[in-house]
């Protein structure tokens, strides 16, 4: 088992964004989040990587519980440094990418493991140079992020997460943010990583590439998963009547 | 009073002017990020100290200031000062501008998205990396020229320490203009503050030219 969520709640002031939403994700497993935009599942994610802080519910990945109930009900976080050494376990790949501009691409991706993990320099450039020509981006190593379309941008987003070695790493609608052409670059890629075993939960509104895919479908909807199992059993024969009027809509 | 004659006894103004303009960006630039940060705690009694302290160096003539500073310490407490003059000159010009910068700074992190504080965090980077790192050199290239317009204010504001009788270079420019009934020390004065921003904008554009690598 690599992460397990369980029971959790979160709030915006008054507004019930997830209401007791459990996930379980396996080594090697590739699960995808779909449902409708204002779902909750963007904030699904920023709770299982901890930039929003849950109200109540467990998580926990590999063999460390970070979060956990307390007595009172509310969320009980480890102390700083031992959830920081969680954090090690998960990356994430924004909508936005959020390449750090003022660095080359390679630069972007071997700046962490260099500086934040504190791995010896040479190895972690042969490494990162590794990544990047498997994201088909060895020749623009040297070039700054502002020289790139968006699709070459997010897959060095993706390299760049790949290169700090998670147990697991999340995507948030990672083609959103591109126009139509470059989607299949970007989606390409993360097929190549679930061919390999990689870890991974993808929040996307690209069904036939979430069919093809992954392992498991999630349908959120209004905060709650609504309904889960293979892909084609989510696609091909939804129990739910909200999935299905989802899916409708989207073959329009 | 023969040109280089006029010259030698403005020089020492000039280095005197000089010595205003560094010492009050060596104090203003970092006491600038301190205000910042102050406008910007969580601690709204710290934020408004700040606040109102930025509306009152903003909103009031800097020869004001300066006069408060240098008269401030005797009238409000009775304290007499030996010596007093240059520090005065120095904190009104340092807090002065310091309060300027802020602004500047401010505006320049609130330029800086989410996204990337978020991204530096799920890498991993602590607080002072992601500021150091990550934010501060986006920062700093985007207030560039903001800071830019507000040196070259510096270099002709520091005529305003006349108001203090402090001889710089344009306090003695005036002296000597009216005792040798000459237009020349005037017109010595335009060019020197003239090359002085000359040089400035020429540095900064240079620094701007090195940050040009990306947007
Ligand atoms: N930081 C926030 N403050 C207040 N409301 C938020 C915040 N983040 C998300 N929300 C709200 O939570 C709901 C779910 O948002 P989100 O998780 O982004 O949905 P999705 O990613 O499925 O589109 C939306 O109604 C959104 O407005
Ligand atoms: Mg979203």
């Amino acid at each position: 088992m690599i992460l397990q969520m369980n029971g959790i709640q979160k709030s915006f002031g008054g507004l019930e964004v997830l209401k007791d939403i459990s996930l379980h994700v396996d080594a090697g497993e590739v699960v995808s989040i779909i449902g409708p935009s204002g779902s909750g599942k963007s904030t699904l994610l920023r709770c299982a990587t901890f930039l929003e802080k849950v109200d109540a519910g467990e998580i926990t990945y590999m063999d460390t519980t970070a979060v956990r109930t307390g007595g009172d009900g509310h969320a009980v976080y480890l102390p700083h440094k031992e959830l920081n050494s969680v954090k090690r376990y998960f990356g994430l790949v924004f909508q936005q990418f959020n390449l750090f501009p003022h660095y080359s691409v390679l630069k972007n991706v071997m700046d962490a493991p260099v500086h934040v993990q504190k791995r010896n320099k040479e190895e972690v450039r042969e490494e990162a140079m590794a990544i990047l020509k498997k994201m088909d981006l060895d020749t623009r190593a040297d070039a700054y992020p502002c020289q790139l379309s968006g699709g070459q941008q997010q897959r060095v987003a993706i390299a760049r997460a790949l290169a700090l070695k998670p147990a697991i790493l999340f995507f948030d609608e990672p083609t959103s943010a591109l126009d139509p052409e470059l989607t299949g670059e970007v989606l390409k890629v993360i097929r190549q990583l679930a061919e390999e075993k990689m870890t991974m939960v993808v929040v996307t509104h690209e069904m036939p590439f979430a069919r093809a895919v992954s392992n498991r479908v999630l349908f959120m909807d209004k905060g709650v998963v609504v309904e889960q199992g293979h892909p084609e059993d989510v696609f091909g024969d939804p129990q739910q009547e909200r999935t299905r009027q989802f899916l409708r809509n989207y073959q329009r | 009073m023969s040109l280089s004659t006029m010259l030698a006894s403005m020089g020492e103004g000039m280095l005197r002017t000089c010595l205003i303009f560094f010492l009050t960006l060596l104090f203003s630039l970092p006491l600038g990020m301190v205000i910042m940060f102050m406008r910007r705690s969580r601690i709204l009694l710290i934020r408004g100290i700040a606040h109102i302290l930025i509306a009152v160096l903003r909103g009031t003539p800097l020869m004001l200031q300066l006069l408060m500073w240098y008269f401030g310490p005797f009238y409000l407490f009775g304290w007499s000062i030996r010596g007093y003059r240059f520090t005065a000159i120095i904190l009104g010009f340092s807090i002065n501008y310091a309060a300027y910068f802020a602004e500047i700074y401010r505006g320049g992190f609130e330029s800086i998205s989410k996204g990337q504080y978020e991204a530096a965090e799920i890498l991993g980077y602590s607080r002072v990396q992601t500021f150091f790192k990550i934010i501060l050199p986006q920062v700093i290239k985007t207030i560039l020229p903001s800071v830019t317009n507000e040196i070259i204010t510096l270099v002709k504001d520091t005529s305003l320490a006349f108001t203090l009788a402090y001889n710089e270079m344009f306090s003695l420019a005036k002296q000597i203009a009216a005792s040798q009934t000459s237009f020349m020390p005037f017109i010595i004065a335009g060019v020197f503050y003239f090359v002085a921003n000359y040089a400035v904008a020429f540095g900064m554009e240079r620094v701007e030219k090195a940050l040009d690598y990306y947007h």
